[in-house]
């Protein structure tokens, strides 16, 4: 009967943590801008070297000769 | 990369728009104008052209130039300190609304303005409401200078009177917490009961005695806390003598948990509480999901986000800057070009011509003379202009027009929802039911009186129907919203559903307020002439002469002498050796013009009159379809305060039993629209300046259309984008099945509710049954109004 009086101050704690947490996350405002994290969390990896980019830009530009008259 | 290029058009390497025949050639690259060439150079020098990698085309078009010293007012301290979130001795904390802002490269670059000024410490967006909050070092950098560099990149940050005077209302988070401890309570309570459901040892008494006690620990803080909710809203609507279904679930949550407490303290049962808190958590989630708001719009809006936070005042031949509360009379303000004018006042300087379209609806800028008087909220599109000040901005035209409309604010709007009317005949039959259960049991068996009694009441507490409700209004709001169809809050969905006319605004709403439509009629024109009209109609900055330069496809070269304009009539001078005259009725044949003449203009050649431009306003697409649909429900109007130019047009538009009428004040508006409502009607109105402002008001619902949502609207029920107005009839369909998708579920869950009522006149009401039937019938609800929501929404074609 003792663990089950153990376990059960446990579990209730460990729930009493999580809303705790909940409530904390919500009071720091994270849910505040729901929008901008995941944009933002790609531009650390989505560095895109300068060689790369001139080189496309370069073929743009051969196709723009053609159609300007 | 995909080819941005579609025919002969260069799209700008910065904005993508197109670049007409002449692109500017820099860097290898094409740019539309010099500001898009600038911007460029500005990233360039940095290293920070990563911004044109993330996505084609990112820029804003630099094609209208920013005034050098357009941010001037951000010196002065009371304007900075109204702006400032937070300062200490170094850092300046500020947050600028950013309207430009549009997708991820705008994120990514805002984000590192300290790349491009070091004494930006950081700045960090926030996409949704276009906002970026910017930290700089105050003794190296100021806020123009911050602003400068924002405007310089395209983000010129929007900044109005409405900063100066309002704080931001705090976001409510309340109800999330509640949910939380909700929810938090509920999992743990269901947890603690199941032993008792499932069957316990009759050696083990003792741990059910403790799980109870802990249930009972655990429901206090559902029971004090997170039922505030609804507690405060019984409460409210008790004070106001109005029964809505707040008060019965109250009522049926303090029985239950009573009961409860009596079973268990008295160690006769184990009590209800876990459908209690159980129903308290969903019930608190169907309110926060109807209670969806829209943070990037603003739905009450008064003219102040509408006029600029400061204008440049002449004091000894000197300009300073003054904020617009402390403009006094007999001041002398310069309005610069594309300047809004802050003050009735009269014209002493320059050549005055103002846009009014926003403010009352007419198309066509409005010339001024000398002397003049000029009223507030119009656009100066000329060049610079001094103006005498002899109204201050509390009194001025535009601002009483806003004070005398929202005297009646939303407030005496019905909020009466008929489903509260509903949860009072079910209160009554449930009442009902107690009554007979509780007779029969005095007469066979008191001893199950007060079990039979409760069970009735706790089982028929109509929080199906709430949940019902809840749920369906916050389905079909964000079905509406992805349509980019805003609610201001769930009520309207209901006053939507019971309009039965329905007026219209015609500037900015049906049309688009642009002229792109122009045809002409008589003698046909030869290309050398039209050469020469363009070279005329070049000189001149008037819109129309604008339009017909843009008509002509010819771009005028030949020289021009003797050219004279005739501000509110027309332009003449002499091309090549002809006499070319252009303008208003009265001044080409000198005959009396008629008021609806005003969008036409009459050439001449040589004195005789050749032909005329008419310019219609360019519609909306997709109104025919929309008024095809709305003609057989709905009674339609159009009230303008344009000319009648485009009387017949409407009317064939709108059908023959339209009402259509013209030179509409403000004043006008609201009135009909009183009129209408006195005769029993009710009034959706749609409408988009400060000239609708009233109206809207006034309406049972008000619509306004924005052409980019995050300009300025005037205060209303709905926001909507001008590029879904030909979707209003689906709209107006899916508010109204509203009312049906709601009772269908509750018929349904009222099937779960005879289950339990069968068992409570018994007396036989058992916690677990209880247990069964509260998450089913709840799960059955969430299923058939979010299904049928969208099953409807498909059906009419909506996103």
């Amino acid at each position: 009967m003792s663990v089950i009086v153990v376990l059960l101050i446990a579990s209730i704690s460990v729930a009493a943590l999580f809303l705790a947490a909940f409530l904390w996350s919500v009071k720091s405002g994270q849910y505040n801008d729901e929008a901008s994290p995941p944009i933002r969390i790609l531009f650390n990896d989505a560095t895109i070297t300068e060689t790369n980019k001139s080189d496309e830009t370069n073929t743009n530009n051969d196709q723009k000769t053609d159609i300007i008259p | 990369m995909s080819n941005p290029f579609t025919g002969t058009a260069t799209a700008c390497y910065h904005c993508g728009e197109d670049c007409g025949t002449e692109p500017i050639q820099a860097y290898n690259k094409n740019f539309c104008c010099e500001g898009c060439k600038s911007v460029y150079e500005i990233l360039n020098k940095t290293g920070m052209c990563d911004y044109y990698a993330i996505n084609n085309n990112p820029g804003n078009s630099q094609k209208i130039k920013v005034r050098h010293n357009q941010f001037a007012f951000l010196d002065d301290e009371s304007v900075q300190k109204a702006l400032t979130v937070f300062k200490d001795s170094t850092q300046t904390h500020v947050t600028f609304y950013l309207p430009h802002m549009h997708c991820s490269s705008c994120l990514w670059l805002i984000e590192n303005l300290h790349r491009l000024n070091e004494n930006i410490i950081s700045s960090k967006v926030n996409f949704t409401r276009k906002e970026a909050d910017i930290v700089f070092n105050h003794s190296q950098t100021s806020m123009r200078k911050v602003a400068e560099l924002l405007t310089s990149i395209g983000y010129e940050p929007y900044i109005s009177l409405q900063n100066l005077q309002q704080q931001k209302p705090r976001i409510n988070r309340s109800k999330i917490y509640k949910l939380g401890v909700a929810g938090f309570c509920f999992a743990n309570i269901m947890l603690l009961s199941f032993p008792e459901y499932l069957g316990i040892d009759d050696k083990e008494k003792n741990l059910i005695n403790l799980f109870r006690y802990m249930s009972v620990l655990l429901s206090l803080p559902v029971v004090l806390y997170a039922a505030t909710e609804f507690y405060n809203s019984a409460f409210k609507s008790l004070r106001h003598k109005y029964l809505n279904i707040d008060i019965p679930i109250v009522f049926a949550i303090w029985v239950t948990f009573i009961r409860s407490m009596v079973e268990i303290f008295t160690n006769t049962g184990s009590g209800y509480l876990d459908s209690m808190c159980g129903i308290v958590f969903f019930m608190l989630a169907g309110r926060i999901l109807q209670d969806k708001t829209y943070e990037q719009l603003n739905f009450d809006r008064d003219y102040t986000a509408y006029f600029p936070i400061a204008v440049s005042r002449i004091n000894n031949n000197k300009e300073e800057i003054v904020t617009l509360p402390n403009i006094q009379l007999d001041d002398t303000l310069l309005i610069h070009h594309q300047e809004l004018i802050p003050a009735d006042g009269i014209l002493t300087k320059g050549k005055a011509l103002i846009d009014y379209s926003f403010v009352t609806g007419e198309s066509l800028p409005i010339e001024k003379q000398m002397g003049e008087m000029i009223y507030a909220g119009g656009k100066q599109l000329n060049s610079n202009i001094e103006l005498l000040v002899i109204k201050e901005v509390a009194q001025s035209y535009l601002t009483k027009l806003w004070n005398r409309s929202t005297f009646k604010v939303a407030e005496q709007k019905a909020k009466h929802s008929f489903v509260d009317a509903l949860s009072r005949y079910f209160t009554w039959i449930v009442f009902a039911i107690a009554a007979i259960a509780g007779l029969y049991w005095y007469i066979h068996d008191v001893s199950k009186l007060w079990q039979a009694v409760t069970a009735v009441l706790i089982v028929a507490c109509p929080c199906a129907l709430l949940l019902s409700n809840t749920f369906t209004n916050g389905t079909i709001l964000r079905r509406l919203g992805k349509n980019n169809f805003y609610l201001r809050n769930a009520t309207t969905i209901e006053a939507i559903a019971k309009v039965d006319y329905i007026v219209f605004d015609k500037t900015g709403t049906l049309t688009t307020g642009r002229y792109e439509n122009i045809t002409y009629n008589g003698i046909p024109l030869t290309e050398s002439l039209k050469i020469k009209i363009a070279t005329l109609t070049a000189q001149s900055t008037h819109p129309l002469s604008k339009a017909i330069v843009q008509w002509l496809k010819a771009s005028g070269s030949t020289k021009i002498t003797g050219y004279r304009e005739v501000p509110g009539m027309g332009i003449e001078g002499m091309v090549e050796e002809e006499w070319i005259a252009i303008g208003a009725k009265q001044f080409i044949t000198k005959e009396e013009a008629g008021a609806d003449d005003a969008s036409t203009v009459y050439l001449a050649v040589e004195g005789t009159t050749i032909g005329k431009f008419i310019f219609k306003n360019s519609y909306r697409p997709g109104l025919h379809g929309l008024s095809k649909q709305l003609q057989k429900k709905y009674a339609l109007a159009v009230l303008s305060g344009d000319n009648s130019g485009e009387k017949s047009f409407l009317q064939t538009l709108l059908g023959f039993k339209a009402v259509t009428l013209f030179h509409q004040k403000p004043n006008d508006k609201l009135q009909f629209i009183e009129q209408l409502q006195s005769q029993g009607h009710t009034v959706m109105m749609v409408g988009d300046g400060l000239n609708d402002a009233g109206s809207l008001q006034q309406a049972n619902v008000g619509i306004a259309i924005s052409e980019n949502s995050n300009n300025f609207t005037p205060a209303s029920d709905v926001i909507l984008d001008a590029a879904q107005l030909h979707h209003l009839p689906a709209f107006i369909q899916l508010a109204k099945a509203n009312r049906w998708i709601i009772m269908t579920a509750f018929a349904v869950s009222i099937i779960y509710n005879i289950i339990g009522i069968y068992f409570a006149v018994q007396g036989t009401l058992s916690p677990m049954i209880a247990a069964i039937l509260m998450p089913a019938s709840t799960i059955s609800i969430v299923c058939i109004t979010y299904g049928l929501s969208n099953l409807y929404a498909k059906k009419l074609k909506l996103k």
